[in-house]
């Protein structure tokens, strides 16, 4: 069990050291990456097994206890997050065989590609701050040379946006967490839970600070308002399974973050942080659906639509407001239903977008060698040309648009229901009229890329290009889609309990095993 | 650059400098030093040794592939923490087993030692990697 809980941080390691030493072999990179991403998605599917049957679960690495060393801990959440993101691993893995050039795959592809899966799953299973920061770290240098890699001119463009604001929301969070060590004297999770609420008044006061600066650090690795403009200037540069692989994933780990510790640790001025969250999320849904409409590169609006999405799913954390100055478990019996609805919603739409922008990701670049144009405008004639990408795209876009029983009506339905709820109606309408701008971007791709006839017949792309331009990696996307829409109930039963565990993290705490401040020391150690 | 003085200091200082490095790694456990002050004083030698000749002989003078060395300190590194996985033990328990040497007395080996390696080999393969590159431009 302790080695299935560090398998997800393992499983890429080691295919990255194998990338490495073969890195004269494509063929054996490419074999090592894809059984590696097979076995990344098992250990999360073990994972997910294991917290069902047995809760929360966490292991003390290099057997220093919590809260001296450093804890890994798998809850519901974060395990649904590994197989996640082992699924959208092997997907990836895929696609890059036929699209990625010879000159990327001799020169460490794989293995950034690897590394960047290690901290992204480290950042999902740590239950260390600070420890937390350097998987952030190892994801973002990975991320960092991706981006770069292949040194074409957009993508140096790019790069240095992505880079700059990556670096000074680093720089935030470690002086950050400098600031909270040394107010609170530990760095596990668990502990600071616990001990954050001991603290007296006027540290209490610091803590909310610092809570301020750190979500401006994980606002800008999620892509927030107003701390979003690296991402459209640099998602769409580099090669498709690349930008894929980065939609999916990265900001998705600063979402997560951003579940993890304003549930966790920064529950003490609720009114304040909270609704910094929820003005986050409105103005993203609008700045997303905006600008998802203003753009003609069918790349860049989809990192628009990132940019709506990450705000849905920053509404759950928003709703918290709700609770007032009380802890979840002392709320009125209405309040929890609002709150732990919101929260389940935001879970499930977390799971939901990964799946969804890998997916439309990897279709946008295969549009692009067929046609050879992303421009949208220029684009037409795909839904006779190439039925069935375009009934993945349908998919994924509609999915994302809302349009059951595809998996994203669900958990819309959830926040916007909790929203009413709670009596919360200005982001229940902004999360209205999002959908509609949502919406209407996503038809009006439809319309042009798909209905419309080819204004240039029948294509500019060469025969080479168009060889490479199948979907098929998208397939494993579009069918979990499909099935999180039809088997709705199970999933979202599964989000409710990862979001009750987070409202109330009294069994997280306990699971991690740091002692109980009541016990005295010698009576609590085993 | 083609100085004899650097290039005659070099060779004396170049055997010097690894052997302290190895000495830094060593004593690393309990004092200062450790595998990545060590890999960095390595590096440095060989730094000076390119700076010195030319980065061309730096490589011929290692005989092994950089990326393939960092590979290797990477995967000593893993196998540290998979030591104990296997015995059933935490990822990166510390692990140590003393071995009796007749007339020097008992030495004590553990798998921090082994990570300690790894390290020393990553952080002076990677600092050559990146001097090498910079030094082509």
């Amino acid at each position: 069990m302790s080695a299935l809980i560090v398998s997800p941080v393992l499983v890429p390691f080691v295919a990255a050291i194998l990338c490495l030493l073969t890195r004269r072999s494509r063929r054996i990179q490419r074999v090592t990456n894809l059984v590696g991403a097979v076995a990344l998605a098992l250990c999360g599917g073990g994972l997910v097994a294991l917290v069902t049957t047995s809760g929360v679960q966490s292991v003390q690495i290099g057997g220093w206890d919590a809260p001296v060393g450093v804890s890994f801990v798998v809850d519901r959440l974060s395990a649904g997050m590994v197989l996640i993101t082992g699924i959208v691993a092997l997907a990836i893995a895929l696609y890059s065989v036929p699209m990625i050039d010879k000159r990327r795959e001799l020169f460490g592809y794989y293995a950034m590609v690897n590394t960047l899966l290690m901290g992204v799953c480290g950042a999902f299973l740590t239950g260390d701050i600070f420890n937390l920061y350097v998987w952030f770290e190892v994801m973002l240098m990975s991320s960092f040379v991706l981006l770069a890699l292949g040194g074409e001119r957009p993508q140096l463009e790019g790069s240095i946006k992505y880079v700059t604001l990556n670096l000074l929301s680093s720089a935030i969070f470690l002086s950050a967490i400098g600031i909270l060590y040394g107010l609170v004297g530990t760095l596990n999770m668990a502990d600071l839970a616990v001990r954050v609420v001991q603290l007296d008044d006027s540290a209490k006061g610091m803590v909310s600070t610092l809570a301020v600066m750190f979500l401006v650090a994980f606002g800008i690795k999620a892509g927030v308002f107003p701390l979003f403009f690296w991402l459209p200037a640099s998602y769409h540069t580099p090669p498709a399974p690349i930008s894929a692989l980065f939609a999916a994933l990265l900001t998705k780990v600063g979402l997560y973050v951003i579940l993890r510790v304003f549930t966790l640790i920064f529950v003490l001025d609720v009114p304040t942080t909270h609704t910094l969250i929820l003005a986050a999320a409105g103005s993203s849904l609008i700045v997303g659906g905006l600008g998802a409409i203003a753009q003609n590169v069918l790349r860049r609006q989809l990192s628009f639509l990132i940019i709506s999405s990450i705000g849905f799913a920053l509404i759950g954390p928003g709703l918290m407001i709700g609770l007032g100055d009380r802890a979840y478990v002392d709320a009125s019996a209405e309040v929890q239903a609002v709150v732990l609805l919101g929260l389940a919603g935001s879970i499930f739409y977390l799971f939901h977008t990964v799946l969804v922008k890998a997916s439309l990701f990897i279709l946008a670049g295969s549009i692009e060698r067929w046609k050879g144009t992303d421009e949208i405008g220029r684009l037409g004639g795909l839904a006779l040309e190439r039925p069935w990408l375009s009934v993945m795209w349908a998919i994924a876009a509609f999915s994302l648009a809302g349009v059951p029983p595809l998996s994203g009506v669900f958990p819309k339905l959830a926040l916007i229901g909790a929203s009413f709820r709670g009596e919360h109606y200005g982001i229940a309408i902004v999360a209205l009229v999002c959908s509609v701008l949502v919406l209407y971007a996503i038809a009006r791709v439809w319309l042009e890329v798909f209905w419309k006839p080819s204004p240039d017949g029948e294509g500019g792309a060469s025969e080479r290009s168009r060889a490479t331009a199948s979907p098929a990696p998208a397939i494993v996307l579009s069918i979990l889609i499909v099935a999180m829409g039809l088997g709705a109930g199970p999933v979202f039963s599964y989000c409710r309990e990862a979001a009750l565990g987070l409202l109330d993290p009294s069994d997280y705490i306990e699971r991690v095993g740091v002692l109980d401040p009541g016990l005295d020391e010698t009576e609590a150690q085993p | 650059m083609n100085s004899p003085i650097l290039q005659t200091t070099t060779r004396l200082m170049l055997p010097l400098l690894l052997m302290f490095s190895v000495i830094v790694l060593l004593r690393g456990h309990n004092e200062p030093g450790g595998g990545f002050i060590g890999g960095l004083i390595a590096a440095s030698g060989l730094a000076l040794h390119a700076m010195a000749f030319n980065p061309r002989e730096t490589l011929a003078l290692l005989h092994v592939n950089l990326e393939t060395l960092l590979g290797v300190g990477l995967a000593m590194a893993l196998l540290s923490g998979l030591i104990p996985l296997a015995m059933g033990e935490p990822f990166l328990q510390a692990m140590w087993h003393e071995f009796d040497i007749p007339l020097l007395g008992k030495l004590k080996v553990g798998t921090p030692l082994l990570f300690d390696v790894g390290v020393y080999i990553v952080v002076a393969s990677i600092t050559m990697i990146m001097v090498l590159t910079l030094a082509e431009e």
